[in-house]
């Protein structure tokens, strides 16, 4: 059904690129062939490095019309290997087109190029006085990547998530044809929002070239809570109540003891705190110290009242470091901490965290493996890890699958979906369609078809 | 045993701009905080409390706002501290500063073990803990970067020295000083925020000294005179080589040969 890449296509593709930014055989590095993700792993036929739309038009015309398979790449920072090229093909990386364009401070706008990193835009934002808020924990993935996701991150009980700031996308669909989806406006009641489908589609409907990205002003004041709890289930009842103390923290993060000491072992220095078995991580922001500082001690007291041992206060940059930098590394302390591991992102309604991470022990229990999970309490996305530890291949395998099936299924009867920012990819697939059903996965399979009727764009992905 | 630990106000930022024309910090809208390196201290003081027991105090000498950070200090587990307070302190240089707190102690009760941030992020010079020590004719040893043990009156410590580490043992009541990032200095509690008195602060000026002669204190008291304060010169010159990357490479060996950065073997 695909053609492989021929000699004359490679040829096609370095007249476009130059030869330099064509790579075939040992050119490619292995790493391309895989995301952080471990398990599912793919050579590609060819790794092109695009500078422009119209570079990306071009390599899609010749794609299309000798119906090559085409995967887009960012940092290759993804867990779910959505970037990974199952059918081969051509391996297209985005990294080159790493320009903040403009920042249009009268709209409230940055307009920026697919390859640019999460950090670089959040560090441009900064220095101009305004906030990108949507904020995930792995700070180089591509912008391109997060729109494709539509990436949540820490922020987003108060600001939403991707979605919430894409304003307009340029996009080049898999015959090569370019157009832009939305536009610097706030409202937008024009027909079917393309925009919308694009965000989440994880690079299967066309090519994002372009983005135009909501701005906000950035907040002059921020201080976190660190709160400790006896134990986790007080720590995740506590949440649902914070919510409705009506005031809106920008962050609520769970964490467990264990997690955090796998923290302090990774980054070799000691977390300010670790006398408690369960911890809830929150963040207050605003113009003013004086309305910061009133959030904080409502939600404070009501912590409090609700069976926190303490509040610790983290109100200086030096506290910060010391609470987040351990936050942040939570993923990477995991991991250093077993053989292999895999990860579960399944998002519930905030109120059903509790159950959910219970029935997570349980299972734990059940089959004899190590679950350490931590994550968004405030928005009901959760990081739950099963680690392989010292379990064989196949036992390894079979704990797994059992798992994963388990908790989806339990993540359902919640009433929570499969996946709250990491993607299905390749590995979700199955776990999409049981939540979904067939009617569901049908329309998807209809939207595909229109936007890509050959089929060449990421193709083995989501469903 | 009583431990007194000395603390600074700061500024909040360290992104505190210098006013170009006159060289005053602009201090509007910058909030101020306790300095970090004093965090250190603090933690090393409840530390020694908790594995050898000890009452843990803290001074600080400032304007009223000081205050502040004094609460902050107790809040993380001291039990009270003492702000010195006195426009005729005011201007007070390294020396001043650490003849005011001497002063300050000397009337504050008896202290075993007095523990001072390595430097403050305002000042910089790190001299005040040295300098204090001499005038409460106590010994001293700086850039502790750990307590090892309490027995029969003597404090046994590692302190750094550059390229090695130095274990000694030094008699109380004494001074020390502890390097910045060795411990992680824990977090203040709003439990016991949200419980505090005034009494827990107790305010000192010099009409409370032995001494009372201002001239000794403040700006009259300094043996250095600021004569002007300046923002260091900011290089924003960015250099760029383009071409392929043996040309980039070999550019870039070039330039840092020629900044002495690289030494050639000849």
């Amino acid at each position: 059904m695909y053609n492989k890449v021929t000699d004359a296509d490679i040829a096609a593709l370095k007249a476009i690129l130059g030869n330099k930014n064509v790579l075939v055989g040992d050119e490619i590095s292995p790493d391309y062939s895989h995301d952080e993700l471990s398990g599912v792993e793919k050579m590609p036929e060819t790794v092109v490095k695009v500078s422009s739309t119209e570079e990306i038009s071009a390599v899609m015309k010749l794609a299309y019309s000798r119906s090559i398979p085409v995967t887009v790449r960012g940092s290759g920072t993804g867990l779910v290997g959505a970037a990974v090229p199952v059918m081969g093909g051509i391996l297209m990386e985005t990294l080159k087109m790493n320009k903040i364009l403009s920042l249009d401070s009268d709209n409230l706008t940055v307009t920026v190029q697919p390859g640019v990193l999460l950090m670089e835009l959040a560090e441009f934002a900064e220095q101009h006085d305004f906030l990108y808020p949507p904020d995930p924990g792995e700070k180089s993935a591509t912008v391109g990547g997060n729109i494709s996701t539509n990436a949540g991150g820490m922020r987003a009980v108060k600001y939403g998530v991707t979605r919430d700031y894409v304003r307009s996308l340029t996009v080049v669909m898999p015959n090569g044809e370019v157009i832009t989806l939305g536009g610097k406006v706030a409202k937008n009641s024009s027909g079917y929002s393309l925009k919308d489908l694009v965000i989440g589609s994880e690079g299967t409907l066309c090519i994002i070239s372009e983005a135009v990205l909501k701005l906000v002003p950035l907040p002059k004041h921020s201080i976190s809570l660190l709160v400790p709890f006896c134990n986790m289930k007080s720590a995740i009842e506590a949440v649902p109540k914070i919510i409705c103390s009506k005031v809106i923290p920008t962050a609520i993060e769970y964490m467990s003891r264990d997690t955090i000491l796998f923290s302090e072992d990774y980054l070799g220095k000691k977390f300010p705190d670790t006398k408690s078995d369960a911890y809830i991580l929150l963040t207050f922001d605003g113009s003013t110290k004086e309305q910061v500082d009133k959030d904080m001690e409502i939600v404070a007291d009501l912590c409090l009242e609700i069976g926190a041992t303490d509040v610790y206060i983290v109100d200086t940059d030096e506290r910060k470091k010391a609470v987040w930098s351990a936050r942040g590394a939570f993923l990477e302390a995991i991991k250093a901490s077993t053989t292999e591991m895999d990860e579960c992102d399944v998002v519930v309604p905030v109120n059903k965290i509790d159950e959910f991470i219970k029935y997570t022990h349980e299972l734990a229990e059940i089959h004899n493996v190590r679950i350490p999970s931590f994550g968004h309490a405030g928005d009901g996305n959760l990081h739950v890890y099963i680690c392989r530890d010292k379990l064989s291949k196949t036992k390894w395998e079979r704990t797994l699958s059992l798992c994963f099936d388990s908790m989806y299924k339990k993540a359902r009867e919640l009433g929570g979906l499969v996946s709250g920012e990491h993607g299905i990819g390749y590995v979700k697939k199955s776990y999409l369609k049981y939540q979904y059903g067939d009617v569901h996965v049908a329309i998807m399979e209809g939207i595909k078809k229109v936007f890509d009727e050959k089929n060449i764009l990421n193709p083995g992905k989501i469903y | 045993m009583k431990i007194l630990v000395c603390v600074k106000q700061v500024p909040g930022s360290s992104n505190v701009e210098v006013d170009p024309v006159t060289g005053v910090l602009k201090r509007n809208g910058v909030l101020s905080k306790i300095n970090p390196y004093d965090l250190y201290a603090i933690e090393t003081a409840l530390f020694i409390s908790e594995k050898f027991g000890a009452e843990v105090e803290s001074i600080t000498m400032g304007p009223p706002q000081a205050k502040d950070v004094i609460l902050e200090t107790v809040c993380m587990g001291a039990s009270r501290g003492t702000v010195l307070s006195d426009r005729r302190f005011a201007g007070a240089d390294v020396l001043s500063t650490a003849h005011t707190l001497s002063h300050g102690i000397k009337i504050s009760g008896k202290y075993d073990i007095i523990i001072c941030g390595k430097q403050t992020t305002d000042g910089d010079t790190a001299q005040v803990g040295a300098e204090l020590a001499e005038y409460l004719g106590i010994p001293n040893v700086s850039n502790v970067i750990s307590v090892n043990d309490i027995r029969e009156n003597k404090l046994y410590l590692t302190a750094g020295l550059d390229d090695k580490t130095v274990s000694l043992s030094i008699t109380m009541p004494c001074l020390i000083s502890v390097e910045g990032d060795i411990n992680t200095p824990r977090l203040p509690s709003y439990k016991i925020k949200r419980s505090l008195n005034d009494d827990v602060v107790r305010f000192l000026s010099l009409d409370d000294f032995n001494d009372k002669n201002a001239e000794r204190f403040g700006l009259n008291g300094s043996a250095t005179q600021v004569e002007r304060i300046f923002p260091p010169e900011k290089n924003d010159t960015k250099i760029t080589f383009d071409g392929d990357y043996k040309n980039q490479a070999s550019n870039l060996y070039s330039l840092l040969v020629s900044k002495k950065m690289l030494e050639v073997e000849k």
